[in-house]
């Protein structure tokens, strides 16, 4: 039997992702043995170009990159995006809030044209993405359920409830208790609730679930002496993007 | 005779994107670049106008390899702006966290990015099959610097816990005794690594440069220090412009370096070299049975002084669970912050070399300005030094020789190019080879 031909791709990101990728991969040796891996830049020499699954991390953030992504989405049959630069464009939005301009000049002076840049997007705004992993980084397990579902001809599916279930799962005691602000509301679960069980509060990273209970939240807020104002400053650690979107969605 | 195109487009196994530019025509260099492609990421802008509190949790976001010490540079940045003094406990947990951080990194580079190289092959895939003694060993050594980073920060990449003078969350006793017992079971492990190290062949080139490290009297500096250079510089942190003298140019998109020579290096070769009379005794066995002598200057053994400060961090990673199990994890909270006006630097010696941040946050806790400088950004100057003086030497050989040892050198540095913004492809410019 022919073993499926995978390909890992990066554009604007850390790399935090792919080296989750190893680190999964590590102790998922089984995995290794069930795929050919034809590309992976980060950590192989070799460059194949004939691959069924693409996984793509980091944001499209120059126009350069676009061509790039055009001709992976020709080539590979399923695209996932890996992690939320490329799902959200994530952290890399934060400066979309600001004038371009002004953000290449205060890294690059007056030789700021030297550099192409452009806004950060997430790479659904250029090319069709079939399955995302969100999260910065990516969760190890989710990335090897995916890959499971992926060799057996299925998408991943996501959650989409809140983080707040899994955190009760876990029997953690509600941040808003301690004093804290957390976005586990209305974020995504699927991340075993991570942050919260480490003590610190959801920065969203895994983006909104589709239908969040905004009034619910509002209440939370106004309990803890909030507005929606301050959460959504929150939110834009790594939503800037999906916010911007929603604004246009409901301006438009 | 003499002349020679070389390129290569997307240097692999090295973290972001970069490519070596070499046109050699009659003998004469005429370029000799190495690119940094990387695109730019903005994190100096993306701080101004966020709270002082996010700062550790967006820089970390730099680098998935070192996310551990641009957190911990950050915090160091922040409380010193807002005169915030961290417990010993805290500073205990910070560098054991750090120390998993550097053995992971380390361990990644020489078994992963490296030691293909000297197998033959293109990456560490083919080697599960031909050496799986080899691959299942780093595989547990990393799998162990890993789970120590995570025991103390939630997770290694993109730590969730450090958190301004102190943590939101503590490991327990149990905990720490196990990771114990599993790093002294790894010294077996070191042990097979300085062996597999010895029977590599490494290419002979010398090139002296200026090596900057921090330093401290009482320890091999990882966490602050004083930032010394080889050729008999000192400088508090505060002073850090003053090394690094930053400047831009076309071909890159990281910033360049320089101090008192055209170029100098930082990492672990720079740390060993500046900081030997530090190492671990253990450490120290392992320098002399490589034969890393300082002052040592054939920047291929930047990957020897990374096996070498491996054997260091398993033992003062040992050394620290021991004083943190004898002292007892207290639950402490961190202190409370009195949000002002203030200008901070930090810096650490992450896997790659000296990292520093240096922000302003205003009187309403948000930052007002950022400067962060990158080991591979400091590095990249004294690559291209490097390759200036080696290329000349390599004429007569074939273009494949050349490229491999060309990206050979470059990985040897552990380039860091996300980080540093922005770096490998070798490309030999024109379609023409003449060189034999």
């Amino acid at each position: 039997m022919n073993k499926p031909k995978i390909a890992f791709f990066d554009f604007t990101s850390c790399e935090g992702c792919q080296l989750t990728v190893i680190d999964a991969l590590q102790t998922h040796l089984d995995l290794l043995n069930a795929v050919e891996i034809v590309q992976f830049r980060e950590a192989m020499t070799e460059k194949g170009e004939d691959y069924q699954i693409a996984f793509i991390e980091g944001s499209c953030s120059r126009e350069s990159d676009e061509a790039r992504l055009r001709a992976i989405r020709e080539r590979a049959e399923t695209v996932v995006a890996l992690g939320v630069c490329a799902h959200l464009g994530g952290i890399n939005a934060i400066r979309n809030r600001q004038p371009l301009e002004e953000v290449r000049a205060y890294v690059y002076g007056d030789k700021a044209a030297w550099y192409e840049t452009g806004p950060a997007r997430p790479i659904s705004a250029v090319i069709k993405v079939d399955a995302v992993l969100p999260g910065c980084p990516i969760d190890r397990e989710e990335f090897v359920r995916a890959v499971k579902h992926l060799l057996q001809g299925r998408l991943p599916q996501l959650p989409d409830y809140p983080l707040c279930v899994e955190c009760k799962l876990k029997e953690n005691v509600c941040l808003f208790h301690r004093g804290k602000v957390c976005l586990g509301p209305v974020v995504r679960a699927g991340c075993n609730a991570i942050c919260p069980t480490y003590g610190d509060s959801c920065e969203g990273c895994r983006g909104l679930i589709s239908n969040p209970n905004l009034d619910a939240m509002k209440d939370v807020l106004h309990e803890a002496g909030l507005t929606v104002e301050d959460i959504l400053t929150r939110f834009t650690m790594f939503g800037t993007y999906q916010l911007d979107e929603v604004r246009r969605t409901e301006g438009g | 005779m003499g002349t020679l195109h070389v390129g290569v487009h997307y240097i692999t196994r090295v973290e972001g994107h970069g490519h070596i530019v070499v046109d050699v025509a009659n003998g004469t260099l005429q370029r000799c670049d190495l690119e940094i492609v990387e695109t730019p990421r903005f994190f100096e802008a993306m701080l101004r106008g966020r709270p002082y509190t996010e700062a550790s949790h967006i820089t970390s976001r730099i680098c998935g390899i070192c996310a551990v010490g641009h957190a911990t540079t950050s915090l160091q940045a922040t409380e010193a702006a807002l005169g915030i003094v961290p417990s010993e406990q805290t500073q205990l947990l910070r560098k054991l966290n750090f120390f998993g951080e550097i053995l992971d990194s380390h361990i990644l580079h020489v078994y992963m990015l490296v030691a293909p190289d000297f197998f033959g092959v293109g990456s560490v895939f083919p080697l599960a099959s031909t050496h799986p003694e080899v691959v299942l060993r780093a595989l547990r050594m990393k799998k162990l610097a890993g789970d120590l980073c995570a025991a103390i920060g939630g997770r290694h990449t993109h730590p969730i816990t450090l958190t301004i003078g102190g943590f939101t969350h503590l490991p327990r006793a149990d905990e720490l005794e196990k990771l114990g017992a599993r790093l002294e079971a790894m010294r077996a492990d070191v042990d097979a690594t300085v062996e597999l190290f010895q029977s590599l062949k490494l290419p002979q080139f010398e090139r002296e440069t200026e090596y900057i490290a921090l330093r401290q009297p009482d320890e091999y500096a990882f966490i602050g220090g004083t930032i010394t250079s080889t050729d008999g510089f000192e400088y508090p942190i505060s002073a850090y412009r003053q090394v690094t003298n930053e400047t831009l140019l076309p071909h890159s998109t990281a910033k360049h370096t320089r101090h008192n020579r055209e170029s100098y290096m930082v990492g672990a070769l720079a740390r060993f070299n500046v900081n030997h009379d530090k190492l671990h005794p253990r450490a120290q066995a392992a320098a002399a049975a490589l034969g890393l002598k300082p002052l040592c200057t054939n920047p291929y053994m930047n990957s020897v002084a990374q096996v070498v400060e491996i054997a260091h961090c398993v033992e003062e990673a040992l050394n620290l669970i021991d004083r943190l199990l004898v002292r007892g994890i207290q639950p402490e909270e961190p202190p409370p912050v009195e949000v002002r006006a203030g200008e901070g630097v930090g810096a650490c010696e992450v896997p790659r070399g000296t990292l520093y941040h240096h922000y302003w946050i205003g009187e309403d806790g948000r930052i007002t300005g950022a400067n962060c400088i990158i080991p591979t950004g400091q590095n990249l100057a004294n690559i291209e030094a490097d390759m200036r003086a080696l290329v000349p030497t390599l004429l007569d050989r074939p273009q494949d020789e050349v490229r491999q040892a060309l990206e050979m050198l470059v990985r040897a540095y552990d380039p860091c190019i996300s980080c540093s913004t922005h770096m490998l492809e070798v490309s030999f410019v024109g379609a023409t080879q003449g060189n034999s």
